[in-house]
This record gives C-alpha cells, structure tokens and sequence, in this order.
C-alpha cells in the first residue's frame, strides 16, 4: 500500500502549476491536501507519473467578499471553510457541511477546491455546491473562466476540468437569511454518506443536491421543478430519485438508495420549513 | 530527496523517496516508532501526529509536503519522565487497553482540547471521531479527556489561546 513511484515537482507559484500540467500533460496530477488523491495512489487506482505538490501556495488560501458572492480560494482546508466567520454568516451550509467532512484530521489537511475538483458523487461539498448554485474559477496557460457548479461534474470522478487548467477559487451567492438543510446518512461517523441531501433556499428558488446517487454528484432536478411549480413537500420528496442511477454496494442497493433519497429530501425540506 | 522537518523539537534530515508516506519518514526514517501504522488508509486514526500543532493522519501526507513543518509525535509530549497532562488523564482514567490506537488518540484529543478547551461529552465523541479503538475502550478515553480538561484547565486554556494567535 504505497504509492507508485513518482516525479514530484513543488509549485512555487499558480503559474507554475499551470506550466507543469502543460509540461507534462494527463500524465501528471496536482496534489493540494492530498486527501483524495493519496489514498487512490495508495491502491495504485492512481499511478500518476508526474505529482505536482500546489499545497503550499498559501495565496490560494483565504475567504473574501465579493460583492454578491463569496471568493474562497481553492486551498481553503475544510476546518477553515467550517470556522470562516463570513462563511458562517452568508453560506451557512456551505460552513456546515466542511464541518461534516470525514474528520477533524482530514478537515485539518483537505482542501474545498482539491474536494471539488476531485468530483466523487459521495462526497459532502459538491452537493453543498450545487445547492447553493455556485461556481468555480480554472485557471489555465490561456486565463481564467467561470464554470457554474451545475456544468462541472461530467462523469465518475470527472470534471470539466482541463488536464492544464487550476481550480483557484470557489464562488458561492451569500445567501444571509436562507434556510438550509443537510442530511447525511451513514453508519458510522466518518463514513461517506450512503445517500446525502444538501439543501438551500432563497429568494430565487429551492437548490436540492445529492450524494451518493449516481456517477457524479448531482442536482435534484424533479424536487426543484416540482417546488419551482408549487407542489407540497411530500410530493416534491417523492420525486428525489428521479433521473438519478443510485449504485449498489455493500451499504445497500439502488432500491434502498432511492428509497433513503426519498425520505432525505422530505427531512431536509420540512427542516428548512 | 532530502527531506528536512522539525520533529518533537529537533531538527531532523533524510534522503527519501518522494512517494515516502509522513508515518514511514517518523518511523524508518527519523526512528521514532511510537506512531502506530493502523489501516493505512487515513480511517483508523492510530497514525495521528500533530503537524503545526494540529492533528493530522501521517498515512496520507508525503513527507515531501511537509518540509520544514514542525512535527509532534507521542514520544514528543512528555517532559523528561514528567508524563504530559494528556498522557497523564489516559493512565488515570484507564484511557486504553491493548494501547495501539492510543499515540493517536493522545495527540488528536490534545489536537481537540487547543481547539475546544472545555468541550462537552458530546463534543469529545464528536471531536475523535476519526480515531479507532478495536479494543472499544471509548468511554475511558472519553473520560480521561473531559478529565484533564476539568483538572488542568488552565493548561488548556493556555495552549488555546496561544493556537487562536497563530490561527
């Protein structure tokens, strides 16, 4: 269980990030925490020939207002998204559920943009930032763009993410006064989540995403079409499962999973009531 | 590659690979055997050091990431024979068993109490949630860490307030 040997290239700057992934193509793969990306080196599920170490890039680090959103960037770890004051304030989910990742050792070194950008559909964040209608900013040899949470996720532990383009900040709307909902359902407390809810409302609608129900994480998009058009929320529950591909594993199969998908949206919008 | 850190107060050097897992560099490299290999895959906690102060899982850090850190292990907390008050609670209270996850749940309980000096039952379960104990001796674990920050709360409160200015 250790990693296949690699050529290990620290960045001194985001510049210098971005010149190594174009130096060395798919062949080579950005390491923040490392929280995501050791252990799957460690199964040899990941033989990256070329690790280029960004996690200690400290101005990556930092939570700033920006106007009608705020501006986290990429190296944010999960322990300090989830203490942020302003995250607290404007993004309550957002700080909640960095204070449900793992554990306090793995808050301690995982990063919001590495768990973003890493794309697990049992992951906690993606979901909180589907919810909460975000983005993210990729830096690449020709600048920067903007991809809207909801276009980031394209399949199994993919992203829109090109092999040469950063992560470099995380974009959520502040939202002060939304009401707000995350359900996670696991066995034991470090556990991914079996089936997870992220929830938030505001003045322009309801945001529900899910974890754990298909290849990548993803929006609940009949719940938000049937809240959008007024139906209860039992019946908007109902719909969770729609359009998703729960899979089966050892925790349970895609009939349990829909079923938990179900009863998760229901708990979530009767919090948020 | 050459590999510098600081560890348990000294300053220490290796050539390593670069794939050198931060658990392998304390233990083969630095010679300090005291941090526990458990799972290996960053679940069962026995690895936890302190890296800056702050409980971390040495299986899933490179080494390489953390040249230059300043990093405590379990054989790093005791004062000459004058036993830490973490180490201390743990004998007392009969906070371990068989004693393989305990390096781990010493140095992440005194990770917790710098961040938390009086936290509840609650908080404590919550706040060693990423350690494992086979033997499943958590209730004395627990105790012994709602005891010492009962009995040596002005400690706590002093490694506290120093952890909030570095912050």
């Amino acid at each position: 269980m250790i990693p296949a040997s690699f050529d290990y290239v620290e960045a001194a700057s985001a510049e210098a990030a971005i010149a190594a992934l174009t130096e060395h193509g798919d062949e080579a793969k950005l390491m923040a925490g490392g929280h995501s990306l050791i252990p799957l080196m460690r199964f040899r599920l990941a033989t990256p020939a070329v690790v280029v170490d960004i996690s200690r890039l400290s101005g990556l680090s930092y939570v700033r207002d920006g106007g009608d959103h705020l501006a986290i960037g990429a190296l944010t770890r999960h322990c300090d998204v989830e203490t942020s004051d302003m995250v607290r304030s404007q993004a309550g989910l957002l700080a909640h559920v960095a204070g449900q990742v793992g554990d306090p050792q793995v808050r301690h070194r995982g990063t919001i943009g590495g768990s973003l950008a890493h794309g697990d559909p049992a992951s906690d964040l993606p979901a909180a930032l589907l919810a909460l209608g975000g983005s993210v900013v990729a830096r690449g040899p020709g600048g920067e763009r903007v991809i809207p949470a909801a276009e980031l996720f394209t399949g199994f532990l993919e992203t829109a993410l090109a092999p040469d383009e950063l992560l470099t900040e995380v974009r959520v709307p502040k939202v002060p006064d939304a009401r707000w909902s995350f359900q996670k359902f696991n066995r034991r407390a470090q556990d991914w989540a079996i089936v997870g809810v992220a929830a938030c409302g505001n003045g322009a609608g309801t945001g529900v995403a899910l974890i754990n129900m298909g290849q990548t994480p993803m929006v609940a998009a009949a719940v938000q079409s049937a809240l959008a058009s007024g139906a209860s929320a039992a019946d908007a529950a109902a719909r969770a499962a729609e359009g998703t591909e729960p899979p089966d594993d050892l925790n349970g199969d895609a009939e349990y999973r829909t079923h938990l998908a179900q009863v998760l949206v229901g708990r979530a919008l009767a919090e948020m009531a | 590659m050459q590999v510098d850190m600081t560890v348990n107060g000294q300053d220490r050097s290796a050539d390593v690979e670069a794939r050198t897992l931060l658990v392998y560099y304390l233990r083969d490299a630095v010679g300090l055997t005291g941090t526990n290999v458990g799972c290996d895959t960053s679940s069962c906690g026995a690895c936890t050091v302190l890296l800056n102060g702050e409980s971390v899982k040495s299986c899933t850090i490179l080494a390489a990431q953390v040249r230059g850190a300043d990093v405590t292990t379990i054989e790093g907390l005791a004062d000459g024979t004058a036993l830490h008050p973490m180490q201390q609670a743990f004998m007392e209270c009969h906070g371990l068993q068989c004693g393989y996850c305990t390096p781990g749940m010493v140095l992440a309980a005194t990770s917790l109490l710098a961040d938390n000096p009086r936290p509840t039952e609650a908080e404590v379960r919550e706040g060693l949630e990423g350690n494992l104990c086979r033997c499943t001796g958590y209730h004395n674990i627990v105790k012994a860490v709602l005891h010492t920050a009962e009995h040596d709360a002005a400690f706590w409160q002093a490694r506290a307030s120093k952890s909030g200015v570095t912050a």
